[in-house]
C-alpha cells in the first residue's frame, strides 16, 4: 500500500482520493449511512460570510447578520480568532465547506468529520428525521430570501426589518416541541403561501368580528370562553394565526422565522452528540487510514495535534474556561461507550448491564440515533467519565449567601452529577417556560402570557421587557406577562407599562 | 458519492448588504465615534478607517432568559480540592454563572463593547454626512484630460472596418436609380411604341421600325447594366469623435496669518480646519488645487510645508493676502473654469485702518468670483475690527460668506459642520 500523499499541500485530485478512501471505510467497514456529499472549497472571506449567516448558504438580509459579520471579521483580522475549519449544512446532498488555507491533513480531517460524521448524524438521529427535511431546506431558504426581498420592495426595508426584529426576539418560542410538521415541496409552498394569505386574513377577521351578525337566530352572547382553549407554547405560531392587525405579509414573515427556528431546533438539542459523533468518526476513520498504511506519520502527528486541541476541556478555574466543551464531552462519551462494549470492567457491568460486552458499532449507532443531549448524558455518562473530567456539581440557592458543592466524582455523587449535567442540556429547563394563556377577544384584546417558574428562577427583567415590547409590536394591543410560582403571580410585566407603580403583588 | 466543487471564485461579499444594514441601523453611534475620532486624530491620518465601539447593550437582540436567583445547579469540570458539602461565598458577577444559554456566552471577556472597523470611504461618508458645498454648480471642460468617444455621424471617408453597410447600399441604390433614370424612361417609351406597332397590320415599314426599336432597346438595356452596382463613391463610414468630458474642478485658497501673534497652537487649529475643508472638497470635485497664501504685513504664495511650519514676525495687514488672492485668481484661475473657494484663518489682529479695506476688497472684488469664503478666527478673546467688518459682509451675503470662531481643537469639527451644513433655503 502506498501513501495517498506525502506533502502538506492539497489539490482537487488529492481531495477526491482522500474522500474516496474515507468513504470506502465509512460505508463499507463501519456501515455509516450518509446523504451524498457536496464538498465546496471556499476562501476565508467566504467562510466569514458563511459564518455570519448562521452557516446557511442562502439567507435573507438582516442587520443582525451584518453585525455578526462585522464582529467575525474584526476578530479574525486582529487574530483573536481562527476560523472554523469547516461548516456543514443539514441538507440533501449534505453541503460541507472546506477552507482553502487548510493543509491536506486538515482537509482530510474535515472530510471525515463533516462529510461522514455530521452527515450520518443528520441522516440518522431521530430529532433530525422528525423535525427537519434535508431535501427541501435549500429550496425553502431561497423562497424565504426572495419573499423577504419582495416585501422590502413593497413595504420598505424598515417595516420588514422591524417585523423581523420582533420575530427574532421570539424565535426560541417559535417551535412545536411535540407536533411534527409535514415536509412540503417548494412549488406547493409557494401555492400554499398565497392561499394562506387569503384564508388567514378571513379567519382572523372572523375571530375579531365586532358587529353582530345580520341574520341572527337571536343568539344570546355565549358566556365568554377562554381563548385559546389551551395554553400555547408556540408563541410565533399563535401570533401568525391570531394577531388581529397584522398584514398578510407580516404573517408570512413570522412563518418564515418560525420555520427557521424549527429547522435549527434539533441542532440546539444535540450539540454534544453531534460534535461528539463527528469527532468519534474523524478519529476512527483517520486512524483506520493510518492502520491501512495510507497516510504518513507526519500526517498523523498533525492530525492528532489539532484533534487534541479540539477536544480539550479546560478546568473550571482556567482563565479561558467557558463551560463544558461539547466536543470534549461528546467525543469522550462515544469513545467510552466503545470501551464499555469492548473491554468492560465490573463497574461498567454494574452500571451498563445492557451494553457491556455488546457490539460497539451497533451500540454507538443506537446511541446516535435515539437520543438527544439530555437523554444521552442521562443514559451513557459513566462514572469513569465523571472521574475523567473530575466533574462536580454546585448548588446555588439565592436564599443562602453561599454556594455549596452538591456532589463530586465519588460513589455518592455520580448520579447527582450525571442528572445535573443532563439537565444543563435540557432546553425546556434552560429556557424559561413561557406560554400564552389568554387573549381577551371579547374585551380589550389584551394578550396574557404566563412564565412558570421552576426552582424559583426569575426572568431577566430587562430582556423580558424588551422581548415583550417586540411581542406588543406584533400583537398591537396590551401584552401582559405573569411570572408564576406555585400558582401565585410573583411578578407582572406589562406593555404598555401598567399606570400604577405597584406591579408587584 | 461526493461532488467536490471549487467555489473560491464565487462572490465573496455576500454579507455586504447585511453589513450596510448594520451600519445604517447604528449610524448615530458611528457618527458619534467619527466625531470623536476627528478631534483626537492628528490630521495626517484623517484619511483612514476608524475603529468604532458601540456599547453591547445597545446592540442586543433580546430573548427571554433567566435572571440571577432561584435554585440552580451547575456542573463544572476540573475539580481539585472540593468535597461534597463544601461551602463558599458566591463568586461575584460572572465567573461560572453564565449558563450555556445567555446571548454571548462563548465570547469570553470584554463583552461590554462591540468594536469593529469601518474603512476610509465609510469614515469620510460619516464625517461629511449632511454637509454640502455651497454653490457647487460650475462644471468646466478641462483640456486634455478625459475623453469620451461619441458617435459623430456618417462620413464618406474612413477605414474599411467602419463601413456602414446599410448606408452604403442605400447610397449605391440611389446612385443607380439616378444615373439610369433617363435611359430607363427611353426604354419604357420605346417598348410602348413597339407594343403599339405590334398591334398594327403587317407592313415592311413596320418591320423595319420594329427591328430598329428592338436593337435600340437592347442597346439601352446594356447601358443600364453597365452602371456599377456598388461604386467607391457609395461607400459610407461611421464616424466617431472624441469629446472631452466635463470635469468639475476646484481651487482652494488657504489664507493664514503668520504674524508674531499667531502661535503654533493657533496654527494647528487653522491647519485642522484647512485639512477638513480639503478632504471635503476632494469628495465633491474630481480635481482640486490648493493655493497657500500666508501673510504678515505682506503676503506670499508658499508651499504647504512653509505654510504650516515656518514662522515670521511682524505686524499684520490682511488686505495684502486678499490682494494676492485676487491677483492669482485673475492670473491663473479664470472664473468660468474653476470653482473657487477661500478659507481664511487669523487671530483677528489687523491694522485698524486696513479692516475696512479688507471688507471692501472681499465684497467688491473677491465674492463675485468665489463660490464661498469662510473665515475662522482662532483666538479666544474679544473680537477686533476685522471681525466686525466681516460680520457686515456676512449679513449682506449669507450664501457666499461665513465666519466662525474656534477656541480649541474640539470645536473645529462642530464649527466646520455649521459652516457647511446643508442649506435648505439655497435649494
Amino acid at each position: 500500500m502506498t501513501y495517498l500523499s506525502e506533502g502538506s499541500d492539497w489539490n482537487f485530485e488529492l481531495l477526491a482520493d482522500y474522500d474516496a478512501a474515507i468513504a470506502d471505510l465509512a460505508h463499507n467497514k463501519f456501515g455509516l449511512d450518509t446523504y451524498p456529499n457536496q464538498i465546496e472549497v471556499i476562501s476565508s472571506e467566504q467562510m466569514m460570510d458563511a459564518y455570519s449567516s448562521v452557516g446557511m448558504p442562502v439567507g435573507y438580509n438582516h442587520w443582525s447578520f451584518g453585525k455578526q459579520f462585522v464582529e467575525v471579521e474584526g476578530r479574525y483580522r486582529r487574530g483573536q480568532m481562527g476560523l472554523a475549519y469547516e461548516i456543514v449544512i443539514n441538507s440533501d446532498p449534505c453541503i460541507s465547506y472546506l477552507m482553502e488555507e487548510n493543509s491536506i491533513t486538515m482537509q482530510a480531517l474535515v472530510i471525515a468529520h463533516a462529510c461522514y460524521g455530521h452527515n450520518s448524524f443528520f441522516k440518522g438521529n431521530y430529532l433530525f428525521q422528525t423535525w427537519t427535511d434535508a431535501s427541501s431546506i435549500i429550496d425553502y431558504l431561497v423562497f424565504a430570501r426572495n419573499y423577504i426581498a419582495d416585501c422590502e420592495q413593497r413595504h420598505g426595508v424598515t417595516a420588514v426589518e422591524e417585523t423581523l426584529d420582533s420575530c427574532h426576539a421570539l424565535m426560541n418560542y417559535g417551535v412545536d416541541r411535540y407536533k411534527r410538521p409535514s415536509p412540503i415541496s417548494i412549488v406547493e409552498e409557494r401555492k400554499r403561501q398565497r392561499e394562506r394569505e387569503e384564508i388567514l386574513q378571513k379567519q382572523v377577521s372572523e375571530l375579531w368580528r365586532t358587529f353582530p351578525q345580520l341574520q341572527p337566530a337571536i343568539k344570546t352572547r355565549e358566556a365568554p370562553t377562554t381563548f385559546p382553549a389551551e395554553p400555547q407554547e408556540n408563541l410565533l405560531y399563535f401570533l401568525e394565526k391570531n394577531a388581529p392587525l397584522l398584514q398578510p405579509w407580516q404573517r408570512e414573515i413570522i412563518r418564515i422565522v418560525r420555520k427557521m427556528a424549527q429547522y435549527f431546533y434539533p441542532q440546539r438539542q444535540t450539540k454534544v452528540m453531534n460534535e461528539g459523533w463527528a469527532c468519534l468518526w474523524h478519529y476512527t476513520l483517520l486512524n483506520s487510514l493510518y492502520d491501512e498504511g495510507k497516510v504518513t506519520d507526519g500526517f498523523m502527528l498533525e492530525f492528532l495535534q489539532s484533534h487534541s486541541q479540539v477536544i480539550y476541556q479546560p478546568p473550571f478555574d482556567a482563565s479561558f474556561y467557558s463551560g463544558m466543551n461539547p466536543y470534549a464531552i461528546g467525543f469522550n462519551m462515544f469513545q467510552d461507550i466503545r470501551r464499555i462494549c469492548e473491554n468492560p470492567d465490573d463497574e461498567d457491568r454494574e452500571w451498563f448491564p445492557e451494553i457491556a460486552g455488546s457490539d460497539w458499532l451497533e451500540t454507538v449507532k443506537f446511541a446516535m440515533q435515539s437520543f438527544k443531549d439530555e437523554s444521552f448524558i442521562q443514559q451513557f455518562l459513566s462514572p469513569k467519565m465523571i472521574r475523567h473530567f473530575k466533574l462536580f456539581q454546585i448548588s446555588d440557592d439565592d436564599r443562602n449567601d453561599y454556594v455549596e458543592v452538591g456532589a463530586i466524582h465519588n460513589e455518592q455523587g455520580y448520579r447527582r452529577v450525571r442528572e445535573s449535567l443532563a439537565e444543563q442540556y435540557n432546553l425546556s429547563i434552560q429556557e424559561p417556560n413561557i406560554q400564552i394563556v389568554s387573549a381577551n377577544i371579547q374585551g380589550d384584546r389584551a394578550l396574557t402570557l404566563r412564565h412558570q417558574r421552576s426552582t424559583g428562577r426569575p426572568l431577566d427583567d430587562n430582556s423580558a421587557s424588551e422581548v415583550l415590547r417586540h411581542l406588543h409590536r406584533l400583537w398591537q394591543f396590551d401584552v401582559h406577562l405573569e411570572s408564576v410560582e406555585n400558582g401565585s403571580v410573583i411578578k407582572r410585566y406589562s406593555i404598555p407599562p401598567a399606570p400604577e407603580a405597584n406591579t408587584e403583588t | 458519492m461526493s461532488y467536490i466543487i471549487d467555489r473560491r471564485l464565487n462572490d465573496k461579499h455576500k454579507s455586504t448588504v447585511n453589513r450596510q444594514r448594520f451600519l445604517r441601523r447604528y449610524r448615530k453611534h458611528i457618527r458619534d465615534a467619527v466625531n470623536d475620532a476627528v478631534n483626537r486624530r492628528s490630521i495626517q491620518d484623517m484619511e483612514q478607517g476608524e475603529r468604532i465601539s458601540i456599547p453591547q447593550k445597545d446592540l442586543s437582540e433580546p430573548i427571554f432568559h433567566h435572571g440571577q436567583g432561584g435554585q440552580r445547579s451547575i456542573v463544572h469540570p476540573g475539580n481539585r480540592e472540593f468535597n461534597q458539602g463544601d461551602r463558599f461565598k458566591r463568586p461575584e458577577g460572572g465567573g461560572g454563572q453564565g449558563s450555556g444559554d445567555g446571548d454571548a456566552s462563548d465570547q469570553g471577556e470584554g463583552e461590554d463593547e462591540f468594536a469593529f472597523q469601518i474603512d476610509k470611504q465609510e469614515f469620510l461618508n460619516f464625517l461629511f454626512e449632511d454637509l454640502e458645498l455651497p454653490n457647487l454648480v460650475k462644471r468646466h471642460l478641462e483640456g486634455a484630460q478625459v475623453f469620451k468617444t461619441r458617435h459623430g455621424g456618417i462620413v464618406s471617408q474612413g477605414m474599411p472596418a467602419k463601413i456602414n453597410i446599410v448606408r452604403s447600399m442605400r447610397q449605391a441604390s440611389m446612385r443607380r436609380r439616378a444615373l439610369t433614370a433617363a435611359t430607363r424612361k427611353r426604354i419604357r417609351d420605346l417598348k410602348n411604341e413597339r407594343d403599339a406597332l405590334l398591334k398594327e397590320d403587317q407592313s415592311p415599314q413596320r418591320q423595319a421600325r420594329l427591328q430598329e426599336l428592338e436593337e435600340l432597346i437592347l442597346k439601352l438595356e446594356r447601358r443600364v447594366e453597365r452602371i456599377p452596382y456598388l461604386d467607391t463613391l457609395d461607400l459610407r463610414f461611421n464616424h466617431h469623435v472624441k469629446e472631452p468630458v466635463p470635469v468639475s474642478r476646484a481651487v482652494m485658497f488657504c489664507i493664514m496669518d503668520v504674524s508674531g501673534s499667531m502661535n503654533q497652537n493657533m496654527k494647528d487649529l487653522a491647519k485642522r480646519f484647512f485639512l477638513l475643508l480639503y478632504l471635503f472638497l476632494q469628495r465633491n470635485y474630481d480635481q482640486i488645487e490648493v493655493v497657500f497664501i500666508r501673510h504678515h504685513t505682506s503676503a506670499k504664495e508658499v508651499t504647504e510645508e512653509e505654510f504650516f511650519y515656518s514662522r515670521e514676525t511682524g505686524g499684520t495687514i490682511v488686505s495684502s493676502a486678499l490682494k494676492l488672492t485676487r491677483d492669482i485668481i485673475n492670473e491663473r484661475y479664470p472664473v468660468d473654469q474653476w470653482n473657487i473657494y477661500a478659507a481664511q484663518a487669523s487671530d483677528g489682529d489687523n491694522w485698524n485702518d486696513d479692516s475696512p479695506a479688507c471688507a471692501k476688497l472681499i465684497e467688491e472684488e473677491l465674492l463675485p468670483k468665489l463660490q464661498y469664503f469662510s473665515y475662522v478666527e482662532v483666538m479666544p478673546r474679544a473680537h477686533q475690527a476685522l471681525w466686525d467688518h466681516y460680520q457686515m459682509i456676512m449679513e449682506r451675503h449669507p450664501a457666499a460668506f461665513s465666519m466662525a470662531q474656534i477656541d480649541e481643537p474640539g470645536e473645529i469639527y462642530p464649527v466646520f459642520r455649521r459652516l457647511f451644513k446643508k442649506r435648505m433655503e439655497d435649494a
